[in-house]
């Protein structure tokens, strides 16, 4: 029967050797190598659930008096598309359960996304051939960030309006073009014209959507053509792929992480309140609540906002860098910046341009790993700044003096990370002592010498205790 | 309370999961080899929690049909039945099907040091033989190039019809000599609304509330508190102060007054920005004092007639957060 | 006449007399010859306790305490119910703490903060009476600034707007017409008593506010929201990805310059 399937499907297709080598194909089975699915099912749940919610949200801003269900906002002008939000999550059938099930989702895919990145950056897994890839993955998040504030900021509540205040500021304080680039896309002075929440409605549904979708076939395909890397160990090369084949062993484990993140998600969205939009009220120009913050994966903006101190850039009377580029936009290009240029940065400081399909733990490039825990630690500080106003109401730590802490920490802390990672890789490298000893590993070399063999004499050859330095391989 | 339960029981039964698991997959090598660990034991599980998962995928089905739209107990149900669909696959993946360690060959592409090489030069050699026989190629390049910017920037224009004249539209202002003050009623404000110490929002009379520059916060102090600039001298009668809601920094609305009961021991009287914290000295004409906002906060001179509050002149800057075309200390 | 017969009718006479004192008396603040009883045990406990910084017949003292004269009840009600005086130190922000006077004391110095000078009376609310929506709008207008949507309370540079979970109705209102510590002032003409009644009505709301969508979570929005993505989903499915797959991250990268084997 399964012979019949496969037969009718290869006469129309010519699918046959395809399907072959899909079901043989070989999966590395690390646990960490399940990061970056985890990222996918949440999206895919995103969209799932998305689609349901287009089916009842209406992107409005007209006004209408809330004659609805829950009584504190009865008799108030609030928007359709406020009113639409609050109708779906009172008056539909697990109407509530399906928003906070993809707004869970939202959260649980940008921070999949970092895992994996943290993973991806400490293994060395970006390094080529697959440093395109890797590009492609920063964009994805870099979407993804977007996609969520568009999304939230659609219900047109009283926080995620404060924050679109925030971001139309950040758009004007582009220098030169800021200010043609607000008023373009919110179609004038903020709130902007009714075509605005349209358009942002669109993007959301449709434009981010669709292009995150698509890099993601991109990002799946280029991680298939060269195969997914590996750790070292025994049997593992170079050139070759060790682990589990795609079918049935591995594809039942993805499908059960599926169901599992599902679970998890719905769990969540049933269990814990998140987003409760009917009590901020909804969003005016003149209203402002105190404790307003962004959804988590935009709280390093916010806190470099308000950790910035206080000087724009003013030439006569022109001002040509307002103050919220430094923490709105400076800050965030800074990171993905450097992000980019890692693979090049890397390839330059350590003279190895070979191509690499094995991967390193963190511990075997001290300096990599170090200079990802500086980076990591310094936007973790930054982010943790942000709520610093909540830990004065909760822990009656004083505000002005947890700024003035947290603008010394972000310089002190990410050297401090740097220093101490590099010291504890390098310790845990000495402590393994020498490789000979223990399980000999068979490593299948290339024929032909690697580029990494003719080793530019600026690489960093110092000897650990245990190993013995020898001339490179001829 | 129930809540809680609920999550410490899918804690614990994930646990004992992780258990079986580990005892299930203690010492595997991942070598090549083939092994059928299906055992009748392991079968029977996995038969019994994908009954589970259906039984409680029906549970939500009928919730969904004849409850009254609970979402918790919707949200557990999905969760139930995911979650035991989930253990149902994961056991499965490791202890019913077969369980293989292959290894397969990584196809070799465009390694500089590899026979794959020649690919790369063929590819290049063909993309120079397609300009064969071409003599003036700098120039149709140049003329390409023209063409090139030329319909890119044709293709670019139409955008700017997204948007309006930049200046004009954040210099706007609804405020003139005259303007009354009203409140969010669309009701005249009273200088005798205002209590020293006391704030409230105010908007030019007739304008769109959702304006920016209509937006205001009035404030009431002591008059001899005051310490305006002398060309501002008479814009605060009765120590009434006027100023723009919408803060300098980001363009969050000005939602918090501090007036101290007891003025030699606190900090004065300011206009505090909930999104920033940038802080704003009413006293002085809306100076900043704390946190990052830069310009200070546009005041408007008041007068009162008849009770009534009405504007007396334009905003003393632009209203929201900076850009290019904004000045300095305006 | 017999010696007790005198002696009762002077007693009954003292009786009666103190009966007529009694109806006679007016409220405190406006008693102009003989201040009640109450009054009078409450300038006692004023000058033991309060003096120091508000100075004799709260006149205030200056860089240590305001003038009490005018304060009235309200006020007096307000700080000594919420614990907020007496201060430990003079310059210290007031927050709220068991009050350090038992519940005939207070009413003793309210009583006399309510003689010196007009000053605003314990105002009467009556929450039942106030739209929760008209509330609601009031509370985002006047008050989230300071207090946050949900009354959790928030940061006011130069000080703490605390949150409102501990406030009775009377106190809400209270705080409104006094405006203590850093608080604006809301007058009648701003804010009219019904309208103070929504306020408190609302304010009683966010005490249990409406949790459809399950554990509120402290409601305050997303940053326990983001802890729960993390220290919850993510960890959760990260256990799951642990036991799916395999463990143990493989060998050691040979150092540039070693021979491979």
């Amino acid at each position: 029967m399964i012979r019949r399937a496969v037969s009718t499907l290869d006469q129309r297709t010519g699918a046959g050797s395809i399907l072959g080598k899909a079901l043989k194909y070989v999966f590395p089975d690390h646990w960490t190598f399940l990061f970056g699915e985890i990222a996918l099912y949440s999206f895919v749940i995103l969209v799932g659930t998305g689609i349901y919610l287009t089916l009842f949200f209406e992107p409005s801003t007209s006004q209408v008096v809330y004659h609805g269900s829950y009584a504190p906002l009865r008799g108030q002008e609030i928007s359709k598309a406020y009113e639409s939000a609050l109708d779906l999550s009172f008056n539909v059938r697990a109407g509530l359960l399906i928003r906070q099930v993809h707004h869970w989702a939202a959260l649980t895919f940008v921070a999949a996304i970092v895992v994996h990145l943290m993973r991806i950056f400490f293994t060395g897994a970006f390094r080529k051939p697959r440093d395109l890839n890797y590009y492609i993955g920063l964009t994805m998040l870099m979407l993804a960030v977007l996609e969520g504030y568009a999304g939230y900021s659609l219900l047109d509540d009283l926080l995620s309006g404060m924050g679109l205040a925030i971001g139309n500021a950040v758009a004007l304080s582009i220098p030169f073009v800021g200010g043609q680039l607000g008023t373009l896309i919110w179609g004038g002075r903020f709130p902007g014209t009714e075509a605005f929440m349209s358009r942002l409605f669109i993007t959301h549904v449709l434009l981010l959507p669709v292009a995150i979708g698509g890099l993601m076939a991109v990002h799946l395909a280029m991680v298939a053509t060269p195969h997914h890397t590996q750790f070292r160990g025994r049997g593992r090369s170079e050139t070759n792929v060790v682990g589990t084949p795609l079918w049935p062993a591995y594809a039942l484990r993805s499908l059960g992480l599926f169901a599992a993140v599902a679970a998890v998600l719905f769990a969540l969205g049933g269990l814990v309140q998140i987003n409760p939009i009917w009590q901020w009220g909804p969003y005016e120009p003149y209203l402002g609540t105190n404790g307003a913050q962004p959804d988590w994966y935009l709280g390093w903006l916010i806190g470099a906002l308000r950790l910035m101190p206080h000087f724009d850039v003013v030439l006569g009377s022109y001002t040509v860098v307002p103050n919220p580029f430094w923490g709105g936009v400076l800050f965030p290009l800074l990171v993905f910046g450097f992000l980019f240029a890692w693979p090049s940065i890397e390839r330059r400081w350590s003279g190895d341009r070979a191509q690499h399909n094995l991967l390193d733990r963190p511990r075997d490039n001290p300096r990599r790993s170090a200079v990802g825990a500086a980076l990591f630690t310094w936007v973790a500080t930054i982010f943790f700044a942000g709520s610093a106003d909540r830990a004065f109401v909760q822990f009656g730590v004083p505000y002005e003096g947890q700024l003035w802490a947290y603008r010394a920490a972000s310089f002190v802390l990410p050297l401090l990370a740097y220093l101490l990672v590099k010291r504890m890789c390098e310790a845990l490298r000495r402590s393994e002592g020498h490789p000979g000893e223990g399980s000999a590993p068979v490593i299948v070399r290339p024929a032909v010498p690697h580029a990494a063999e003719r080793a530019s004499p600026l690489v960093d050859q110092r000897p650990t205790a245990g190993h013995q330095a020898r001339s490179p391989h001829k | 309370m129930i809540a809680r339960l609920i999550r410490l029981g899918r804690w614990l039964w994930r646990i004992a999961i992780a258990g079986v698991l580990l005892w299930l997959r203690r010492g595997k090598e991942p070598l090549p080899e083939r092994e059928l660990p299906a055992s009748p034991r392991a079968e029977k599980g996995v038969a019994a929690l994908l009954v589970g998962a259906g039984i409680a995928g029906a549970a939500f089905a009928l919730l969904y049909a004849f409850d009254e739209a609970n979402t918790q107990l919707l949200g557990v149900a999905a969760a139930v039945a995911l979650g035991l669909l989930a253990i149902a696959l994961i056991v499965a993946s490791h202890a019913i099907v077969p369980q293989e360690t292959l290894s397969e060959e990584r196809p070799r592409f465009a390694d500089p040091a590899a026979e794959r090489g020649t690919e790369v030069e063929d590819v290049a050699m063909r993309a120079r033989e397609g300009v064969d026989g071409i003599t003036r190629r700098r120039l149709l390049g140049a003329a390409g190039g023209a063409a090139a910017v030329g319909l890119g920037a044709a293709a670019a224009a139409p955008l700017a019809s997204l948007g309006p004249r930049v200046g004009d539209r954040l210099r706007e202002s609804p405020w003139r000599d005259g303007t009354p003050l009203v409140d969010e009623n669309s009701r005249p404000v009273l200088a005798d609304d205002l209590t020293v110490g006391g704030f409230l929002t105010a908007f030019a009379e007739g304008s769109d509330k959702r304006d920016l520059a209509s937006s205001l916060v009035v404030v009431r102090v002591r008059p001899e508190e005051l310490e305006l600039p002398p060309e501002r001298a008479d814009w605060a009668p009765e120590g009434l102060l006027a100023f723009s809601k919408i803060c300098t920094h980001a363009q969050c609305a000005i939602s918090l007054f501090r007036y101290p009961l007891f003025a030699e021991r606190s900090p004065g009287p300011a206009l505090v920005c909930p999104c920033h914290y940038s802080t704003f000295d009413v006293l002085k004409g809306g100076r900043r004092i704390f946190g990052p906002a830069v310009r200070p906060l546009p005041q408007l001179p008041l007068k009162i007639e008849v009770g009534h509050l009405l504007a007396a002149g334009e905003l003393s800057g632009a209203v929201g957060a900076s850009w290019g075309g904004v000045e300095e200390g305006s | 006449m017999r010696r007790a017969s005198r002696l009762a009718i002077a007693a009954t006479a003292l009786v009666l007399a103190f009966f007529a004192a009694g109806s006679l008396a007016r409220p405190p603040s406006q008693s102009t010859s003989r201040p009640s009883p109450l009054v009078e045990e409450g300038r006692t406990l004023f000058e033991e306790g309060c003096s120091s910084c508000h100075g004799f017949s709260g006149k205030g003292v200056e860089g240590r305490g305001p003038s009490l004269i005018g304060a009235g009840e309200a006020a007096a009600d307000f700080y000594l119910r919420t614990g907020r005086m007496p201060l430990n130190q003079v310059g210290d922000e007031p927050l709220r703490a068991p009050p350090h006077y038992p519940e005939d004391e207070i009413r003793a110095l309210v009583a006399y903060v309510g003689s010196l000078g007009e000053g605003p009376a314990i105002p009467t609310v009556e929450p039942e009476r106030g739209s929760l929506s008209e509330g609601m709008q009031l509370f985002d207008e006047s008050c989230a600034g300071c207090h946050g949507t949900g009354g959790k309370g928030g940061v006011a540079i130069g000080g703490y707007a605390p949150p409102l979970g501990a406030a009775t109705p009377t106190q809400v209102a209270e705080a409104i017409r006094v405006g203590p510590y850093l608080m604006p002032r809301f007058s009648a003409a701003q804010l009219s008593d019904a309208e103070v009644d929504s306020i408190a009505r609302y304010v009683e709301l966010t005490r249990e506010p409406d949790d459809a969508g399950g554990w509120g979570i402290g409601h305050i929005g997303p940053v326990p929201e983001g802890l729960i993505a993390w220290l919850a989903a993510i960890a959760a499915i990260l256990l799951v990805a642990r036991l799916i797959g395999e463990r143990g991250a493989g060998e050691p990268t040979p150092k540039r310059g070693e021979p491979r084997r």
